[in-house]
């Protein structure tokens, strides 16, 4: 069996708090989540759940406390620590082919073969015969395809998806559900945010639910894994 | 990867947005091209009288075009949020600034050469002579525009009044680049022409000052 191409990576969050001017977003966020688990965050709007995956994506720079990686990267595998991110905007470009888009961040993270990367990840993302046109072109779902495949380029070991879901129609949600389970399969660690279940939801092994900036509730069994996800009382 | 490969592949990224849609250059060119016509018209100028005025009238229209040109640079990367994509992939996100810059440097450049022989032609300057020394004053200015435009661009793309910001901000900064550029082509402009030194050092210092400023804390200004 071919080993994958990452070694699994666990986060820490300690203590994280994160201040945007007089409005306190997370407060004293303390995590761990282990390498290869796939946990779902769950809170209303305006929780925190952006904040703590733009916080692990190293985009957001906490006020106070750290974030580290754990796990055991093999030399050279800085790219693997990077982690992959689909927010709610694509981060992609409108106004560049799919294959322009990908061939572009694949160059700036240094992927070696990119344009045979690329290709393989349009194959895997169904957009091979779309490639050279423009993303200004593709329905929402089209886009999300593009942007999970940006985010994959690298193999990252860690795979961040806000609300990966938003804008999809039913086939969109089925596709992305079976994406994710292949990269949960594959080892990867895994942290979304969601909003409700879902068949996405249904795939976590961890659900954790904030609140006001805090962790309120955190669980990896069942009857309160779905009331997590669907804010009944435990 | 190496600052200048990242620093390439994003240049080009900017060089292949700006081809395919022409949005920035047709504006510029189009402000330009009013200022110079309309002021052709109002002034109705000798030789002597363009040597005069025509400088100053000539700095006053780049640069004001200049902040036509910047005001997008970081707001397009705002709408689908590229800018965090770029920001996980470059290894030194001064690529991001450089790539930007050195793009705005040619889409300038590229504008004020365009533009040089109708303005020699409206406004009666003869400007072969002069062609290479004006070549240099247009790279060393608009790259100092470029620098500080683009850092500012930067800071007031994440403000909430952005498009008044970006001129509040550049144009009194940028006011040493227009004196000295205005001073440099005077003179070169000249029944005799000869070369203002010192305004060519002007600029080339007010580049390296804030190409460093930049290098030193541009990273701060992409931080949400």
């Amino acid at each position: 069996m071919t080993p994958p191409a990452f070694s699994s990576v666990g986060l820490r969050f300690e203590n994280i708090d994160k201040r945007y001017g007089g409005l306190l977003a997370l407060r004293g966020v303390s995590l761990t989540i282990a390498p290869g688990e796939c946990a779902v965050f769950a809170g209303r709007n305006g929780s925190g759940k952006t904040t703590l995956l733009r916080i692990a994506a190293r985009l957001v720079r906490p006020s106070r406390g750290s974030l580290t990686f754990s796990g055991n990267q093999r030399d050279g595998e800085e790219n693997a620590i990077r982690p992959g991110f689909v927010a709610h905007a694509t981060m992609v470009y409108d106004e560049l082919t799919a294959e322009e888009n990908l061939l572009l961040f694949a160059r700036l993270e240094a992927v070696s073969q990119p344009k045979r990367r690329v290709e393989a990840l349009l194959k895997e993302v169904g957009l091979s015969d779309r490639r050279s046109s423009l993303v200004r072109t593709f329905s929402r779902g089209m886009r999300q395809r593009v942007a999970i495949a940006r985010a994959l380029l690298h193999e990252p070991a860690v795979l961040l998806l806000d609300e990966p879901a938003t804008g999809l129609d039913p086939q969109g949600v089925t596709w992305l559900a079976e994406s994710i389970r292949r990269f949960r399969d594959s080892g990867r660690t895994i942290l979304m945010s969601l909003h409700g279940e879902s068949e996405i939801s249904s795939l976590g092994t961890r659900a954790i639910r904030l609140d006001a900036g805090s962790v309120v509730a955190d669980t990896r069994t069942g009857a309160t894994f779905r009331s997590i996800l669907t804010f009944a009382d435990a | 990867m190496s600052l200048f490969s990242n620093t390439a592949v994003l240049l080009g990224k900017e060089l292949r947005t700006e081809f395919r849609s022409r949005e920035l250059l047709t504006a510029t060119i189009i402000f330009i091209l009013i200022v110079i016509v309309l002021f052709s018209f109002t002034f109705d100028p000798t030789s002597d009288e363009s040597r005069r005025f025509a400088p100053g009238l000539l700095w006053l229209a780049f640069l004001f075009a200049s902040s036509l040109m910047l005001q997008p640079c970081f707001l397009r990367e705002q709408h689908n949020d590229t800018l965090s994509a770029l920001r996980l992939s470059v290894s030194d996100p001064f690529a991001i600034f450089l790539a930007k810059l050195a793009a705005n440097t040619i889409f300038l450049l590229l504008t004020e050469l365009l533009l040089l022989p109708l303005f020699a032609m409206m406004y009666n300057v003869p400007v072969l002579s002069v062609l290479h020394w004006l070549v240099l004053v247009f790279f060393l200015a608009s790259l100092g525009i470029s620098v500080a435009g683009t850092a500012l661009s930067a800071i007031s793309a994440q403000a909430r009044m952005r498009e008044l910001l970006l001129p509040l901000l550049m144009l009194p900064l940028l006011t040493p680049i227009l004196v000295a550029s205005t001073e440099v082509t005077k003179a070169l402009f000249d029944r005799a022409p000869y070369v203002k030194w010192k305004g060519i050092g002007f600029l080339a210092v007010f580049d390296v000052v804030f190409l460093t400023a930049l290098w030193l804390f541009g990273e701060y200004l992409l931080e949400e």
